[in-house]
């Protein structure tokens, strides 16, 4: 591992950094400080060491960040070779996140990525608290829920309220974009709001968004947006297959659980050859029959596996974006994104950006969680009535989330056969439940258009 | 600005031990949850959780008072999967059922289960939708051919079939358990 720095080697960022200019954000203050801090201190999650996150890693560390960490759960296919530059052809089979974070250490001087071959959600608040932005460059729409819900379970609040500081931060929010970051780096004082920053690619599509937990649109707000699955009707695919990838689901969604080829209850795993080759031939075989062409062994892939096919240069360029996000939220340098740019290069280039709004009854972001007080040995049927008569509710059913973060039923009304079962809980204590101080209560109720969040706040002794 | 930066790291480094590391639910719980909840069931449904705390896998008992399956017995299992409700459950049909959009397999052709699902809709909007399905079977896209095509060119028989199937029987070559309440 190179230890040292070439001559010049932060010229270009000491001229952006250590000089003010007609575009850098008013709030923005000249020193040579930042580049110390973006060097020594600022931490960066990369979600992802695939295509983008290998575009990620490297221009991360070539702009001067050295506290990088980057997870991913998958290891290296041949099929990545093509534009996941930091793996060979030897490291097929070795897990993304090691082989990537070598390859950065080894080839920049002085950068320190640090591996985890883990999923994400292998980790707690304690961890991704730790991280002064995130970044990611994720395939999956449920991974990019995970990490938002967990940054925005990561923000404070005060006894219910908005911190009084937070309040200040979105009054001015809503008024100009000159206040911005003033409230931003309010928010980064108060220590609870992470930015996350956000790439996606499909073929020649891209984005990129900047989220700022709690204050901006978040993956849950705008969840609309992201393309459905395409799912064909099962009646086409039983009866009237027109395309190859019809008889492709046949096989899948009907053959395969009839005919259990590798036995009773095994699922198809897109990743075994001989799998595939079972979905194909079956495939190929109702073509056949429908005198349909095109079903090929990379097809059945591609189909099992939901495989868009990915293009190295949309990768490179909406990750460039990412990465020049993340420089100016560690920076203040020049006013971020806001808050979503969309990119298509299928023919032409063309972009677009703007601003997503948030949603008013997103059940992710829109949630301040609300305090209950109640003693130890207070029942349950005591918080219920709290709610009917505090809260006006009607019907509310009342879950939890154990230590393994699996759900809790304590009392839910309206489904007799569950009615039945939690009714014993309303006499128990809430000791007796083993509901400890904190512990998160979800209750949902037909007046308010989502389940909604408490923390229980128990105390052993009897107030006044 | 750069102080604020500082301080912040400060603050990092010294305490990872935020106060409460108190799992939460997930969206997708927290959205399943609200639906279980305001489940507006029609008398003809009746829901069944195994487990009260896994709300994400249950059963949906469909017993039509009208129409060809009235008296009938008709069970469902939902699976529903951390990417609801971006994502359908999944719905199989447990009973063996003679029926144009059901197949043998338990497999269902209702277009909100696939190609026509929307995070809007709800764990109810598919109960409906089940429940539709046994008041107006579809033979314009079916599953189970044969029976669509009954269904198309002989009502009566289609009918008849149904009984039969319903009371435990023979339909061609395929045998069908009893089913009636």
């Amino acid at each position: 591992m190179s230890t040292t720095n070439w001559n010049g080697r932060w010229f270009h960022l000491r001229k952006v950094l250590e000089r003010g200019g007609p575009l850098a954000h008013p709030d923005f203050q000249a020193s040579n400080e930042t580049l110390n801090f973006l060097l020594d201190n600022c931490k960066i999650l990369v979600v992802g060491a695939g295509g983008l996150g290998c575009e990620l890693l490297k221009n991360l560390a070539l702009m001067g960040f050295r506290q990088i960490h980057v997870i991913d759960m998958d290891t290296i296919d041949v099929s990545n070779l093509n534009r996941q530059f930091l793996f060979r052809h030897v490291d097929v089979g070795k897990p993304k996140a090691e082989v990537a974070a070598n390859f950065i250490n080894e080839r920049i001087p002085l950068a320190n990525v640090t591996p985890y071959y883990a999923k994400i959600q292998d980790y707690d608040q304690d961890f991704y608290s730790g991280f002064h932005i995130v970044v990611c460059g994720l395939d999956s729409i449920i991974a990019r829920r995970w990490i938002n819900g967990m940054l925005i379970s990561l923000l404070t609040y005060e006894e219910g309220e908005l911190d009084p500081s937070r309040i200040s931060c979105q009054q001015m929010y809503s008024h100009a974009d000159h206040f911005v970051l003033t409230a931003f780096s309010f928010a980064l004082l108060c220590g609870s709001i992470i930015p996350l920053v956000d790439g996606g690619t499909e073929g020649f599509k891209g984005n990129v968004r900047v989220i700022l937990p709690g204050m901006n649109a978040c993956i849950e707000c705008t969840l609309d947006l992201f393309p459905p699955q395409i799912n064909f009707p099962l009646c086409t695919i039983a009866h009237t297959p027109r395309l190859p990838e019809h008889c492709i689901e046949y096989a899948r969604l009907l053959q395969w659980p009839k005919e259990n080829p590798f036995g009773e209850e095994v699922a198809i795993d897109g990743d075994d050859p001989n799998h595939i080759s079972w979905i194909y031939e079956k495939a190929l075989q109702r073509a056949n029959e429908y005198g349909i062409l095109g079903v090929t062994y990379r097809l059945a892939q591609g189909v099992v596996k939901h495989i868009i096919p990915a293009v190295a240069s949309t990768n490179a360029v909406v990750a460039a974006a990412c990465a020049l996000e993340v420089f100016k939220l560690a920076s203040t340098c020049a006013p971020k994104l806001d808050n979503y740019m969309v990119f298509n290069d299928t023919d032409g280039i063309y972009t677009y950006t703007y601003a997503a709004e948030r949603n008013e009854s997103c059940v992710a972001c829109s949630q301040i969680p609300k305090d209950l007080f109640f003693h130890e040995n207070a029942r349950l049927s005591e918080v219920m009535e709290h709610l009917s008569t505090t809260y006006q509710m009607k019907s509310p059913g009342v879950t939890t989330t154990d230590k393994q973060g699996r759900n809790r039923t304590l009392y839910l009304p309206n489904v007799s056969s569950i009615e039945e079962r939690t009714r014993p809980n309303l006499k128990k204590t809430l000791k007796e439940l083993e509901l400890k101080d904190g512990a998160q209560l979800i209750v949902a109720d037909v007046t308010s258009p989502n389940a909604i969040e408490f923390h229980l706040k128990l105390h052993a002794q009897m107030d006044t | 600005m750069i102080k604020l930066f500082s301080l912040k790291q400060q603050k990092k480094d010294e305490v990872p031990g935020r106060a409460g590391n108190q799992k939460k639910a997930s969206a997708a719980q927290l959205r399943i949850t609200k639906d279980i909840n305001e489940l507006n069931l029609p008398k003809t449904c009746q829901m069944e959780f195994p487990d009260p705390d896994d709300l994400l896998n249950f059963k949906l008992i469909i017993s039509p008072d009208e129409g060809f399956y009235r008296g009938g017995k008709f069970s469902f299992s939902f699976k529903v999967g951390p990417g609801y409700p971006h994502e359908p459950p999944k719905v199989k049909c447990e009973t063996q059922v003679y029926h144009p959009n059901i197949d043998l397999e338990g497999n269902v052709c209702l277009n909100i289960l696939r190609e026509d699902w929307k995070p809007v809709l709800t764990i109810n909007s598919i109960i409906y939708g089940l429940q539709y399905l046994f008041l107006e079977p579809n033979p314009e896209d079916p599953l189970n051919k044969e029976a669509a095509e009954v269904l198309q060119t002989n009502r009566r028989l289609f009918e008849t079939n149904v009984q039969k199937s319903m009371r435990g029987g023979y339909i061609g070559s395929v045998f069908f358990e009893r089913c009636l309440k």
